[in-house]
C-alpha cells in the first residue's frame, strides 16, 4: 500500500503572529517556521502503518516556496521514502492546494491520502475535504483512530458531542486530529540518512495547474485588545466583583 | 441573493448553531432558504421553519441522510446549487466536514468561519489562531461559507411558519459506510453557546478534580470546556476542548481553572465578554491576561467558590 502524506511549512506554533502595522500583511519574515502540527500527526500514522507492515511506500508533498524543503527534510528523516516540492511563492487558498494535490494524486494513485485537519497558519480545514471531492473518494475528517481493513480503512473521528466511526472505502483521503498519536522526536540517524533520500522539487507551473482565485485578503487586523485586569485577593471578593462590577453573576 | 443554510441537528433538535447561522445570512440582505437532511428530518423541518428570517425549508428526508455523511450530503446540496448564490453552514463538525467538498465540485474557495458579514462580498474571518483577523472578499460565482457560531446570535421565533417542501435525495456513490457513534448527552447547554463556561487544565490533575468544575457548573448552569492538556490527559472528552483547534466559545463569563493559558487555547475563548483566571502561577498568561485574576490553588479556592454561588442564589 502506498502512502501520500501533505507537509505545509507555517509559523511554529509558539509564535504569536502580528500583523503589518498599515495592515497589507502579517509580520512573519522573521519568525520561526515548522512543519504544521498537524501534518506531523498524519506522518506519524504513515510511518506506524509502514513499521507495521501495512504500508510499504510513504511520499511526502509539499507546496510552498523553497524553504520547505526543510519541512520535507524532516518528512523523510521521519520515515517518508521519497518527498516532492511543489513550488511557488504565492499564498495559494486551499482550493488551489486541492487542484495540485489532485493532479498529484492522480499521477501517485496512493490508497490513502494522510493529511492534517488544519494548517494553523490560515486555520481553514479545507484541503483534505477537497482533495477527497476532486478524486471522488470517500473522506475521514477530524481522526483520532485509524485501522486499515481489507480494502477499507476505519476511522473513529472526533465530532461534536463525541465520535463517529466511517469505513471508507480506499482509495480515501483521511485528515488528522490531535489525538490520533504523539508523533516521535527525530534521531539524528534519522535526519543524517533523510538527506540521502530523493526530493524532488517542481514548479507550480511545470506542474501546470491553474491556482488563481477570485478570492483574496485586502486587509490584515489586529483583534481589539482586552482591557488591563485586576488581581483579586479572595473568593468573597471575585464574587463581589462578578455581580457588582462586571454584572454576570 | 438567495441563500442556502445547511441545518445543523441531532435526536430531532435543530442546533442553536443553525439559528446564529441564519442571522448571519440575513445580513447579506437575501431571502434564506434552510436545508434540513435526515432521517424523520420533518420535526426538525418544522423547529427550521419558525425561525425569523427564513423564507422556506427544503427538505430531505431520507435514510441516506440519517448520519449526514459528507459524501451524500455534499452531493445533496449540489444538486440545490443552481438556485444559489451563496451556501452557508455552521463552523461544526458537520459544517467543516461537507462545505469544502461542495466548494471544491463547484471549483471556488471557501470562507471558513466568518466572524463578520461586511458586505455581500466582503466578510472577516480570523486567522492564525485569532491573533489575526483578515478581511476576505469573494468574488466566486458562488459562495460557500461556514459561520464562527458564536459571533452571531441566534434569530428569534416568528410569529408564523414559512413552508416546507420536501426535495428529492440526490445520487451518491456508497464511498463511506456509518459504523457506529459514541455520542454524550449532557443536560448542561451547549459549550458553543453557553452563558457561562468553567474550563479546566492540566491543573485539576485529573477526572475527579473535574467534579469540582461541575459543582460549579451545576450552581452557574453553565457549560464546562477544556484546555488541549486535560483533554489529552484523558479527564475529560474530546468535545471539551475550547481552541484553535477544538471549540470557540464566546459566553458573557469564562472561568478558567488551572489553564495556563497558551495562544492556542485563547483562540478558542478570546471573545468571552468577561474571562477570569484561577491559577496558582501568578507569571502564566492567563493570569496575566484575564479580567479577574484569583491566584491561588484551585482546591482550596473551587469549594468556596461554589458555597458563595450557592450562599448568591439563595438570596
Amino acid at each position: 500500500m502506498k502512502i501520500l502524506v501533505t507537509v505545509k511549512r507555517a509559523v511554529d506554533y509558539t509564535v504569536r503572529v502580528r500583523p503589518l502595522t498599515d495592515g497589507s500583511g502579517v509580520d512573519i519574515a522573521n519568525a520561526k517556521m515548522s512543519m504544521n502540527p498537524f501534518d506531523e500527526i498524519a506522518l506519524e500514522q504513515a510511518v506506524q502503518f509502514k513499521e507495521a507492515g501495512l504500508a510499504d511506500e510513504i511520499v511526502a508533498v509539499s507546496i510552498g516556496d523553497s524553504g520547505s524543503q526543510d519541512v520535507l527534510r524532516s518528512a523523510l528523516a521521519f520515515g517518508a521514502d521519497r518527498a516532492l516540492l511543489i513550488q511557488t511563492d504565492s499564498v495559494l487558498e486551499p482550493v488551489a492546494v486541492s487542484r495540485i494535490l489532485a493532479k498529484i494524486a492522480t499521477d501517485e494513485a496512493p490508497h490513502l491520502v494522510l493529511m492534517g485537519k488544519q494548517a494553523i497558519d490560515d486555520d481553514a480545514s479545507q484541503t483534505p475535504q477537497m482533495l477527497a471531492a476532486r478524486m471522488g473518494w470517500a473522506q475521514g475528517t477530524f481522526a483520532c483512530g485509524l485501522s486499515m481493513g481489507e480494502g477499507e480503512v476505519s476511522v473513529i473521528r472526533e465530532v461534536d458531542g463525541g465520535t463517529q466511526t466511517l469505513a471508507l472505502t480506499l482509495p480515501a483521503v483521511v485528515s488528522v486530529d490531535l489525538r490520533l498519536n504523539e508523533p516521535r522526536y527525530l534521531k539524528l540517524p534519522d535526519i543524517m540518512k533523510a538527506k540521502r533520500k530523493p526530493l524532488e522539487v517542481q514548479t507550480v507551473e511545470e506542474l501546470g495547474v491553474d491556482v488563481s482565485t477570485k478570492t483574496r485578503i485586502t486587509h490584515f487586523a489586529e483583534p481589539p485588545e482586552r482591557e488591563p485586569g485586576v488581581r483579586v485577593q479572595s473568593v468573597s471578593e471575585l464574587i463581589d466583583r462578578l455581580v457588582n462590577e462586571a454584572k454576570v453573576l | 441573493m438567495a441563500v442556502l443554510v445547511v441545518a445543523d441537528h441531532s435526536d430531532g433538535i435543530l442546533s442553536d448553531g443553525t439559528a446564529r447561522t441564519i442571522t448571519a445570512a440575513l445580513e447579506l440582505d437575501a431571502t434564506v432558504d434552510v436545508l434540513v437532511a435526515g432521517e424523520q428530518a420533518q420535526a426538525v423541518a418544522e423547529q427550521a421553519a419558525a425561525l425569523s428570517g427564513v423564507t422556506r425549508v427544503r427538505c430531505c428526508d431520507d435514510a441516506a441522510y440519517a448520519h449526514r455523511l459528507a459524501e451524500p450530503m455534499a452531493a445533496l446540496i449540489l444538486s440545490l446549487m443552481n438556485e444559489y448564490a451563496v451556501v452557508m453552514a455552521p463552523g461544526s463538525a458537520q459544517g467543516r466536514d461537507v462545505l469544502p467538498r461542495v466548494a471544491a465540485v463547484l471549483d471556488v474557495a471557501q470562507l471558513s468561519e466568518i466572524t463578520r458579514v461586511i458586505d455581500s462580498s466582503t466578510f472577516e474571518r480570523p486567522i492564525y489562531a485569532g491573533n489575526v483577523l483578515a478581511t476576505v472578499v469573494s468574488e466566486e460565482a458562488i459562495k460557500v461559507i461556514t459561520v464562527r457560531i458564536t459571533a452571531f446570535e441566534p434569530t428569534a421565533a416568528a410569529g408564523s411558519s414559512a413552508p416546507i417542501e420536501a426535495v428529492a435525495a440526490a445520487e451518491a456513490p456508497d464511498l463511506a459506510r456509518f459504523v457506529e457513534e459514541s455520542v454524550v448527552r449532557s443536560d448542561r447547554p451547549e459549550l458553543g453557546s453557553a452563558k457561562v463556561v468553567i474550563s479546566g487544565g492540566r491543573g485539576v490533575g485529573s477526572a475527579e478534580g473535574f467534579k469540582l468544575l461541575e459543582k460549579i457548573a451545576d450552581e452557574l448552569n453553565a457549560a464546562i470546556g477544556a484546555s488541549r492538556a486535560a483533554v489529552d490527559a484523558g479527564y475529560v472528552p474530546n468535545d471539551y476542548q475550547v481552541g484553535q483547534s477544538g471549540k470557540a466559545v464566546a459566553p458573557d463569563l469564562y472561568i478558567a481553572v488551572g489553564i495556563s493559558g497558551a495562544i492556542q487555547h485563547w483562540a478558542g475563548m478570546k471573545d468571552s465578554k468577561v474571562v477570569v483566571a484561577i491559577n496558582v502561577d501568578e507569571e502564566c498568561p492567563m493570569v496575566q491576561t484575564a479580567d479577574y485574576a484569583l491566584v491561588a490553588d484551585l482546591f482550596d479556592v473551587l469549594p468556596e467558590l461554589e458555597e458563595g454561588l450557592a450562599q448568591l442564589k439563595a438570596h
